[in-house]
């Protein structure tokens, strides 16, 4: 039977209804026109109108981790593509789907330096996991099927589709997505089973163990944190989790012993240093959480569960490695943990978990609010608390109140949790916010930022107030750029240099001016009232609180420091870890 | 269209000697032969910060479209492995083989020598020319290219010998290599 012929822009809506797009971020130019002219004359796929296109990225790759869906962002040739960039970037180090649409000059004048021309494949090779360039209408269909299949499949990651104008205005065949079989793109889902049963057997005779998770957990599905929790109750293990893993098991129990890492916890550094097992599922070995690798876990045997045998032996050489999805190696791990009938060894466990009570006890986390400024830790336990239960989505910026809010908010699921982790790009949070929003309309999204990274894309304000996203925007703002304070403060001498802020704008009348009511907290007897009020307005709600300037994160490592170096607080309060703990072995 | 190998078993830290020198590797890698994918490799390489000692590409399967490229790399046997995982996860490579571990292989390269002199010295290329089988391709009065294949030692070697008696220029090919036997890539 003869296929249907269509223009180019046709293919490329039908193309985006059939991968079942609901929502498109985007941004019109010269060379995309007769497509915008298409998106025009259709509703299936809703077109939100961003304000750049770095926040159609980071909106987009909000869309991804909040729905599990690949989000979709669209853009034009030369200046429009090259914005993406820090987004598509940020996508790849995160692994998160995104599909990255954008116009190209007519196939004629590439090479030419046309207007708004720019190398985009080029640009993006290195910051994409792949992309294409359209040369006919012919492959159109092929060539975005295959963008999601790529950027879906595997580890996830980010495709850009570059497409020259006379590509969209021209004529050809359309093909569904099952028609289109990528040519070689075949990933390992499935573990191999020898590796597998080696692992938890090595599981079961451990002493001292721990599971490591990481973002894989999250974007092999919900059923993956299902399935680990489920190993986690089992087994007894104590569980960490990466920035990126948050929400994978949920924070509440017992066995969760916080983030580890960098800005981790006391009990989950010492407990990831003294392990004789450790089972990472589907985290990396981040510098940020190995500190030293020469000092990291010495002493444990190491299993390392990953989609990508490139992230296997890459920054730490592993015992027992799986490649695998980890919904699929979690199961057979239960699966085969109970054929084999087999037991942990109950009183080692018992004394192990004695010895992580005595690092929990040192409460690594306590602060005291006192009637000064309030502590960004006092209003982000105040966030946690005012908000228990709630159908909360959160997305943060980079810096200080990143790390606080990834110690002090608490995630008993998956996907609820929204940051940017391995690029640490600032001006993340109220785009991602934004494409939150846009596929969660009815549940409740909170943007926790401090002013330095929200001016890197607060226009993205107005497509938030254009379209009416009840976004909650948390300004904790110390007037500087905290993190840079601190290690001014703790590596540079104390010399602050080029991090005050105090420069202003005025964040309310800004807020007013974009469309959002404004609220304002100075005093911590305040927080719990602005809190319950900006989580109660339907509306784009923005709360700028007045929070300490001099405040530090801690737990610290400092960088490439081992996990014993752990700072506790001021005035370079160790952890104390003494001769007993370091000899367990 | 040859299927993609059965994905190979990722090494365990025991067989990965984190002390071992590096060691120089031959990768032979199947890829799709479309645009950009040598800047994917090559980008790879650069980006990461691993060396390319000597690179070969051509289409081989006209019909598939597929290249096939040779890279030649040195590394420690972290490194070598993480170059390997890199090159898979690219989505237009079908395949890849170290073929320093892979069992037996042959490797060849080609250069061309130019070598400027008169009487004695000239005499003297043309013998050495001959116990290494190098071809004269071009001749003139007061020079000649020879036309040399072998392994990149063999190459070497002449070159070397070809210093003193006036060498001018030297063109290489860089080395190809495929695995010995019966077996398909």
């Amino acid at each position: 039977m003869a296929k249907r012929r269509f223009i180019g822009g046709e293919i490329i809506l039908k193309a985006l209804a059939d991968q079942d797009v609901d929502v498109v971020f985007g941004y019109p130019g010269g060379v995309t026109l007769p497509l915008y002219d298409k998106i025009g004359q259709q509703n299936r796929t809703k077109h939100i109108l961003v304000a750049h296109e770095q926040g159609a990225v980071h909106a987009a790759e909000g869309y991804a981790r909040s729905t599990g869906k690949p989000g979709v962002a669209l853009a034009t040739s030369g200046p429009g593509a090259t914005n993406t960039v820090t987004g598509l970037v940020d996508a790849l180090m995160d692994s998160i789907p995104v599909v990255c649409l954008t116009g190209q000059v007519v196939s004629t004048l590439i090479g030419n330096d046309a207007f708004q021309e720019a190398d985009t494949t080029g640009i993006t090779r290195p910051a994409t996991k792949h992309n294409y360039l359209v040369k006919s209408t012919e492959d159109l269909a092929r060539v975005i099927h295959e963008a999601f299949y790529v950027a879906t499949h595997g580890r996830p990651g980010p495709v850009l589709v570059d497409i020259p104008k006379d590509v969209i205005l021209g004529e050809g065949e359309y093909v569904g997505p099952e028609d289109v079989l990528p040519k070689s793109y075949a990933p390992q889902i499935k573990g191999e089973k020898a590796s597998i049963e080696e692992a938890v057997e090595l599981m079961a005779s451990a002493k001292r163990p721990i599971i490591y998770a990481g973002g894989g957990v999250i974007n092999s599905g919900p059923k993956a944190s299902k399935l680990l929790t489920e190993l986690v109750d089992m087994t007894g293990f104590p569980c960490t989790l990466t920035l990126m893993g948050l929400g994978a098991y949920p924070a509440s129990r017992p066995q969760f012993l916080g983030m580890p890492g960098m800005h981790g916890t006391l009990e989950a550094n010492m407990a990831m240093y003294q392990c004789d097992v450790m089972v990472n599922i589907g985290a990396r070995f981040d510098d940020r959480v190995t500190g030293k690798t020469d000092a990291f876990s010495p002493r444990s045997k190491k299993i390392h569960v990953d989609i990508d045998p490139s992230s296997i032996n890459k920054n730490i050489a592993v015992d027992v490695p799986i490649i695998g999805d980890c919904t699929s190696v979690l199961r057979d791990m239960l699966r085969i943990w109970k054929a084999k009938n087999l037991k942990t060894d109950k009183p080692a466990l018992k004394k192990w978990w004695a010895q992580i009570g005595k690092w929990q006890a040192k409460d690594s986390l306590g602060f005291e609010q006192d009637d000064g400024p309030i502590k960004q830790q006092y209003a982000l336990s105040r966030l946690r608390e005012l908000t228990r239960g709630d159908d909360v989505y959160v997305t943060t910026d980079v810096g200080q109140h990143q790390m606080w809010a990834a110690q002090y908010l608490h995630f008993e699921e998956p996907n609820r949790w929204m940051t940017s982790g391995g690029l640490g790009t600032m001006g993340y949070g109220v785009p991602a916010a934004m494409g939150v929003q846009a596929g969660h309309p009815d549940s409740k999204v909170v943007c926790v930022t401090s002013e330095g990274s929200l001016l890197m894309n607060i226009q993205e304000m107005a497509t938030i107030a254009k379209y009416g996203l009840p976004v909650k925007i948390l300004n904790l703002n110390n007037n500087v750029l905290g993190m840079i304070r601190q290690w001014q403060e703790l590596f540079h001498g104390n010399r602050e240099s080029e991090c005050d802020l105090s420069r202003g704008p005025d964040f309310l009348k800004l807020a007013e001016g974009f469309g959002f009511v404004p609220l304002s907290a100075s005093d911590p007897a305040e927080v719990d009232d602005a809190i319950n009020e900006m989580m109660r307005i339907d509306k784009p709600v923005f709360l700028n609180m007045a929070v300490s300037r001099d405040e530090n994160v801690f737990p610290m490592i400092p960088a490439g420091a081992a996990h014993y170096d752990i700072v506790l607080g001021p005035n370079d309060q160790r952890a104390e870890v003494d001769d007993d703990d370091m000899m367990m072995a | 269209m040859a299927p993609r190998k059965k994905p190979r078993k990722t090494p365990t830290k025991a067989q990965l000697d984190a002390k071992a020198e590096p060691q120089e590797h031959t990768f032979s890698v199947l890829v799709a032969n479309e645009a950009g994918v040598l800047a994917r490799v090559v980008g790879l390489f650069s980006g990461r910060g691993y060396n390319i000692d000597s690179l070969t590409v051509s289409e081989v399967d006209e019909e598939e479209h597929l290249s096939k490229i040779t890279i030649v790399t040195t590394g420690t046997p972290m490194i070598i492995e993480q170059i390997r995982a890199q090159l898979e996860r690219l989505v237009p490579v079908r395949r890849v083989a170290d073929l320093t571990v892979e069992g037996p292989s042959v490797s060849r390269e080609l250069a061309l020598v130019k070598v400027k002199g008169r009487g004695e010295k000239r005499v003297e290329s043309l013998r050495i020319a001959d116990i290494f089988r190098a071809h004269v391709v071009d001749s003139t009065n007061n020079s000649f290219v020879f036309e040399i294949v072998g392994d990149t030692g063999k190459l070497d070697a002449f070159i070397e010998l070809m210093q003193p008696l006036g060498l001018i220029d030297v063109s290489r090919t860089g080395v190809v290599a495929i695995a010995r036997g019966a077996e398909e890539m």
